[in-house]
Order: C-alpha cells, then sequence, then structure tokens
C-alpha cells in the first residue's frame, strides 16, 4: 500500500497499463519531455520511449483523429488533453467519429481521452468547465468521473482496457487535495458502477467528481441535527447505475441531484426522470437539484465563488426538503 | 509546382504492365457503368433512398491510387472514389446491397452510400464531415510508420473539403511527424454550388504542399497513367521514410453534387471541355494506339461489365432489409459484441466483411 494523492494514482494507472500492454501509447501536448501540464506523465518519456510518449503540435482534433486512426490499427491510445475545455477543439472527432465508427461498419475505438476539468482553482471560463454533458448525449461514448484516487486508478485502468471510447473527466480540484492508500497490486473499477460513499436514511445526495467530498462535508454537519444523508459518488456518467440510485432514493425517499456542471441540461435532469418515471410511489418530497447556475464558469473569486455549489448550500437544501 | 508528364513520354519505374492497363479499363469502366446504373436506374426507381453521389468523369483518381497500393497499405476512399472499394476487394454486390440499404450489407443498414469499411482489405469509410478522415489518416500513419514494414496509407478528399479545420492540422501533424501519408486531394471545380474560385484564393492547392512541408504535386486527374505513376511515386518516397506528399487531381465532377442536383450552375462550355478529356475514352485510345487491347477485345469488356453489374444488382436486390429491432444494436464493443455475430438474415454464399481485424482485449 502506498498513500497516493488523486494525480498520483492516475499516473501510477496509466504506468502500468503502460507496463502491461505495448499497444498503450499516448498522445499529448506538452506531456512528453515537460511531462505533462499536471505532470500526469512525468517521467513516461523516459521510461517508455517516443515511440510511446508522443508530443504533439496544438491539434486537439488531430490528435483525436489520429488517435482514432491508432485504434483502428490495434493500439490503444491515451489522450490528454491540456484542460478539458479545450476538448471542443476535436468535438467533430469525438461525437461524429469515435462514438460512431463501431455502429456504423463494426471496428473497435479503444481510445481514452483524459484531462483535468472542473472549477474553484480561479482558472476562469476556459479552465474551469464541467463540460461531460456533450458526451452524456453521445451513444456510442462512455464518460467517466472519478471522485477518489483510490477509483481515479482503477477506472483509468478500466478505460484503457475497454474497447470502447472514454472521455475521463478528472477533477483538477482533487489532484493534490485528495490522498488514500493505494494498494499495490493491479486491480480495475469496473465502468457503470456507483459507490455508496456514506450510508444515511433521510435523504440521498447522487453525485460525482469534487461535489462528492461537499456532499460528505454536508452530511457531517446535518449529522449534528439529527439528519442523516446517503451520498452516493456516480463514478460513471455513461453508463451510469440506475440500481444504486434507484435504490437509494428508495431507502431514503428524498433525494438532492448534486453537480458542479450548470443547471439546465445537467445530469441532474437525467436522473430526476429517472427517479420520476421509477421510483415515483417511493417519494415523500420534490425532487431537488443543486448545481451550478447556467452562466460561463467566472473568474473573480467572489463570481466564483457565488457560481459553484458548496456544503452549505447542500446543507440548506436538504433543510428544506427534510421540512416537507 | 511540378507539370504533369503525357502518357506517351513517361519515363519512370512505375510504368503499368499490360495486365495492369488492361484491369485499369475494367475498373474505370466497371465504375462507370455502376455508378450510371446506380444514379440513373435504381435511384430512379425509387430502389435508393437517401443521397446518391457518384464520381462521374473522376474515375481515374480511385483507380490508379488503389492500383498503386500493396498489401498491408490502407487507404480512406471518399463517397466519390467507388473503384477503390473494388480494388481493395469488396465484391459489387456487397457495395450495391449496401447502397439498397440491406441487413446484411458491410454497413448492415447503419449508413448509407460508400459508408462502409474493412480493417481486412485496408478500407477506412469517410464520415459526412468531410476531412475527418485526414487526422485518422494520420494515426494509421504513425502505426505504420512505427510497425517499419515500408506500408503507406492513401486518403482521399475533394478541394472544397480542403477548407476544413481538419486537412490542415493533419497535413501539418503527418509532416511533423513524417508520416507516410498521402493526400490526394480530387479538385473536380465544385463543392455542391461553390465554385473553387469561392473556396480557396491560393492558385493551385498543390502549393500547400511546401507550405506545410512536404512535395505538392498538380496532376492531370482525367488521366489514369498520369495518377498512376504520380502516386506510385509519392507512395515510393513514403515507404523509404521521406513522408507525406499532396497530390492536387484536376477533373471536373460531371454529375451533379448528387442525384437530385442538376448542377445548372455548372457553365455547359466547361463541361463540353472535359468531356473530351474523359479518363475511360483516353485510356481506350491509348490502349488501341499500343496495340494492348483490340477494339473487339474493349467491346467484350463492356459486356462483361454490364453482365457483372446485372447479376451483383440481382443478387444484392434478393437480400432482406434489416429487421427495425436491430437499430439499437451494435452501440458499443463488448464481450458479445453484435458486429461479431454474423448478420440476421444471410442469403447463401454472402462475403458480407464481418471481421474488424484487430486485436481487442476479447480476441
Amino acid at each position: 500500500m502506498a498513500l497516493l494523492t488523486y494525480v498520483e494514482a492516475i499516473r501510477q494507472g496509466i504506468w502500468e497499463e503502460m507496463e502491461r500492454d505495448p499497444s498503450v501509447f499516448l498522445l499529448g501536448e506538452d506531456i512528453g519531455a515537460y511531462g505533462g501540464a499536471f505532470k500526469v506523465t512525468a517521467g513516461m518519456l523516459e521510461k517508455f520511449g517516443e515511440d510511446r510518449v508522443i508530443d504533439t503540435p496544438i491539434s486537439e482534433s488531430a490528435i483525436v483523429g489520429a488517435a482514432i486512426g491508432a485504434a483502428l490499427m490495434g493500439m490503444r491510445p491515451v489522450v490528454e488533453m491540456q484542460f478539458m475545455d479545450f476538448i471542443a477543439c476535436g468535438f467533430d472527432q469525438i461525437v461524429n467519429m469515435a462514438a460512431k465508427l463501431h455502429y456504423r461498419w463494426g471496428p473497435a475505438v479503444p481510445i481514452v481521452i483524459r484531462g483535468p476539468c472542473g472549477a474553484g482553482v480561479h482558472g476562469g471560463p476556459y479552465h474551469s468547465q464541467s463540460n461531460e454533458m456533450w458526451f452524456v448525449h453521445t451513444p456510442g461514448l462512455k464518460v467517466v468521473a472519478p471522485a477518489t484516487a483510490y477509483d481515479a486508478k482503477g477506472l483509468i485502468k478500466a478505460a484503457i482496457r475497454d474497447d470502447n471510447p472514454v472521455i475521463f473527466f478528472e477533477h483538477k480540484f482533487l489532484y493534490r487535495r485528495v490522498k488514500e492508500e493505494i494498494p499495490e497490486q493491479d486491480y480495475v473499477v469496473p465502468i457503470g458502477k456507483a459507490a455508496v460513499r456514506r450510508e444515511g436514511t433521510d435523504i440521498a445526495v447522487i453525485t460525482y467528481g469534487a461535489m462528492v467530498w461537499t456532499a460528505l462535508d454536508a452530511a457531517r454537519e446535518l449529522e449534528k441535527e439529527g439528519l442523516s444523508l446517503e451520498v452516493v459518488d456516480l463514478r460513471s456518467l455513461l453508463p451510469y447505475d440506475e440500481e444504486t440510485v434507484l435504490a437509494s432514493v428508495r431507502k431514503c425517499s428524498k433525494v438532492i441531484l448534486l453537480h458542479e456542471d450548470t443547471r439546465t441540461g445537467g445530469m441532474a435532469g437525467e436522473l430526476a426522470a429517472l427517479i420520476a418515471e421509477k421510483a415515483f410511489e417511493d417519494l415523500d418530497g420534490p425532487i431537488l437539484r443543486v448545481t451550478a447556475p447556467d452562466t460561463p464558469v467566472p473568474f473573480s473569486p467572489p463570481l466564483e465563488e457565488h457560481f459553484l455549489p458548496n456544503a452549505q448550500k447542500v446543507v440548506e437544501a436538504a433543510r428544506k426538503l427534510a421540512s416537507y | 509546382m511540378k507539370s504533369t508528364t503525357p502518357a506517351r513520354s513517361m519515363k519512370r519505374s512505375t510504368k503499368p504492365d499490360a495486365e495492369t492497363l488492361e484491369r485499369m479499363l475494367y475498373y474505370l469502366k466497371l465504375t462507370r457503368e455502376s455508378e450510371l446504373r446506380l444514379e440513373q436506374l435504381l435511384y430512379r426507381q425509387g430502389k435508393i433512398v437517401g443521397g446518391v453521389y457518384v464520381g462521374r468523369g473522376q474515375e481515374a483518381i480511385g483507380v490508379g491510387a488503389a492500383l498503386a497500393m500493396r498489401p498491408g497499405d490502407v487507404t480512406l476512399p471518399c463517397h466519390r472514389d467507388f473503384s477503390v472499394f473494388m480494388i481493395r476487394g469488396f465484391s459489387l454486390a456487397d457495395i450495391f446491397a449496401n447502397w439498397l440499404a440491406r441487413g446484411d450489407a458491410p454497413a448492415r443498414g447503419r449508413d448509407n452510400t460508400l459508408h462502409m469499411g474493412d480493417l481486412n482489405l485496408g478500407v477506412i469509410p469517410i464520415i459526412s464531415p468531410l476531412g475527418a478522415t485526414l487526422p485518422v489518416a494520420c494515426g494509421v500513419g504513425l502505426v505504420l510508420q512505427q510497425r517499419g514494414n515500408g506500408n503507406v496509407v492513401l486518403t482521399h478528399f475533394g478541394e472544397g473539403t480542403t477548407s476544413l479545420g481538419d486537412v490542415h492540422e493533419a497535413m501539418n501533424l503527418a509532416a511533423v511527424l513524417k508520416l507516410p501519408v498521402i493526400f490526394i486531394c480530387n479538385n473536380n471545380q465544385f463543392a455542391y454550388s461553390t465554385p473553387a474560385a469561392k473556396q480557396f484564393a491560393v492558385k493551385s492547392l498543390a502549393l500547400r504542399g511546401p507550405a506545410y512541408g512536404m512535395p505538392g504535386e498538380r496532376v492531370d486527374g482525367c488521366d489514369v497513367l498520369a495518377l498512376y505513376d504520380a502516386v506510385g511515386r509519392a507512395v515510393e518516397r513514403a515507404r523509404a521514410g521521406k513522408g507525406p506528399s499532396f497530390l492536387e487531381c484536376l477533373t471536373l465532377r460531371m454529375a451533379g453534387h448528387s442525384a437530385h442536383d442538376a448542377a445548372e450552375y455548372v457553365p455547359e462550355k466547361l463541361k463540353l471541355a472535359w468531356a473530351k478529356k474523359d479518363p475511360i475514352h483516353r485510356l481506350e485510345r491509348f490502349l488501341l494506339a499500343r496495340k494492348v487491347m483490340t477494339k473487339r477485345q474493349i467491346e467484350e469488356l463492356h459486356k462483361r461489365v454490364h453482365q457483372e453489374i446485372d447479376a451483383a444488382v440481382a443478387q444484392a436486390e434478393s437480400r432482406p432489409l434489416p429487421r427495425g429491432e436491430e437499430a439499437v444494436e451494435g452501440v458499443y464493443c463488448e464481450a458479445d459484441c453484435w458486429w461479431r455475430r454474423p448478420p440476421s438474415a444471410v442469403h447463401g454464399p454472402s462475403s458480407v466483411a464481418t471481421g474488424t481485424g484487430q486485436r481487442t482485449t476479447h480476441d
């Protein structure tokens, strides 16, 4: 066992997959000689060579397209987006090429596109987005968003071994703030399964990414008032774990859907519809959402603070729901 | 910028032998007549739904390029490169079945026209956002380069497509990494109704080659021998590790953008001038002059081609449409992959391409 941060766990996961399978290789900007903007790929060029750690020009679309071409030839490329905000520059390749090739003529497209997402670091509109829903809305892709160091390692391995294109959202706020004892032996966290982070009985909070920690903070606060929150970490957004979500809702009868992503068209809307369809009888109160407002992510600290969901906002929503 | 070399005075190692010359005429005719059958008959009979795109007048590009390939090479043909699919090994019946939306066609009804591929045949199809295949070709080239067998990848696109960002990213990436990619641009002078003069300001697209760090050559796109030569030389450069090349092949789009487009915006004078350059007539004249084939043999070939098309169309039409419920299958590649099972209704000795030729975790 070793104590690793979330970002170190991702690095270890990629390293182990590179050692295990020679068809795994990396493409991205500044990932080789520089070791990556967040040092995720530090040391990999020296260890694995320039055939397997490729520094590319600034061409997100060509990088993703090239990864797809390499995957068609039997390789398993892992593409780094320096910030997930820039994934938009490769959008066509992801949603029209990678997502649809298998459906249209049968080949596997085993690519992973990974990078740092999320706010709370004063990054402004283009270094802070949560744009996962663009991809959750695209059949053919898989979308993963770990919240713990253990899951980050296990899920990057699962993503690399998956024969489908996987978009891997690493929350940059968690990179060095989350630490955990990680087992040294090989393990994989399955894509499509949620995890109950905290058992509770009164209100289920369904969330993912950095907001998992926010929900746990809120739960500790509410415990003092005798309110018991159950916190469900989705871990995967596409496919997502319907069963665990519904089980939690049925158990608690009240639910808060929490995400850092903006409100309209966010994952909470999808889950709210699911819960209304399949757990209507079990609900004792309305389905509440705690999300960012429908704006780009602002830069100035007071603006960003207002924008982001936080433990206090979750506490207020929970109190409201509890009194229903 | 290199000028084209007339067929008569060719002097280089890519001189096709008699057998290759006959194959060229065969594929040119098979393409021309098949596309006429698609556009003039099947589409107008309502047997083909959706769009019909043909490459009339531009057949020499696919033929010249595909015949310059060797085993292990990969190609990404576009919707006007019908011949490439046949030369690489798709059966004519399979191609017609794909057009006819059959459930056991290569795309199993999921996509139409020539959006079909088979990694065992080294064919990767386009997607409708044209230009997106060029970066994919770079990825293929990257793997071929690392394998070191001298294999190359060809990617086909039109002059209109060159205005898309992906084309520039791909050309730059290929040049920076010295990838064995042959960029084959079919400048047929019209992108739907947009003439080349409104598409780009550079005097010739071939100039973009050196601008990105690779050779650029303009070729007579209606001369299959000039194409075979130009592609052959580009391929040899790539095999020798000298990196990518850009070929601008001049043609005229002799049909509309698609079957429903009368293309009145193409000046009649232009059409008449280019009709004189018809690639099939030119090759026939060449073969007769060099006594490679007789007039009789060419007529026989023409008959054979029509018989082949008749048989292929009949076979394709006899195949069933997919069942509606299949629409939700095969979205993801999982252990029990839908695509690895035979198509739902296979008739007789079908030549349906189901393999992916790839290594995946569940192989």
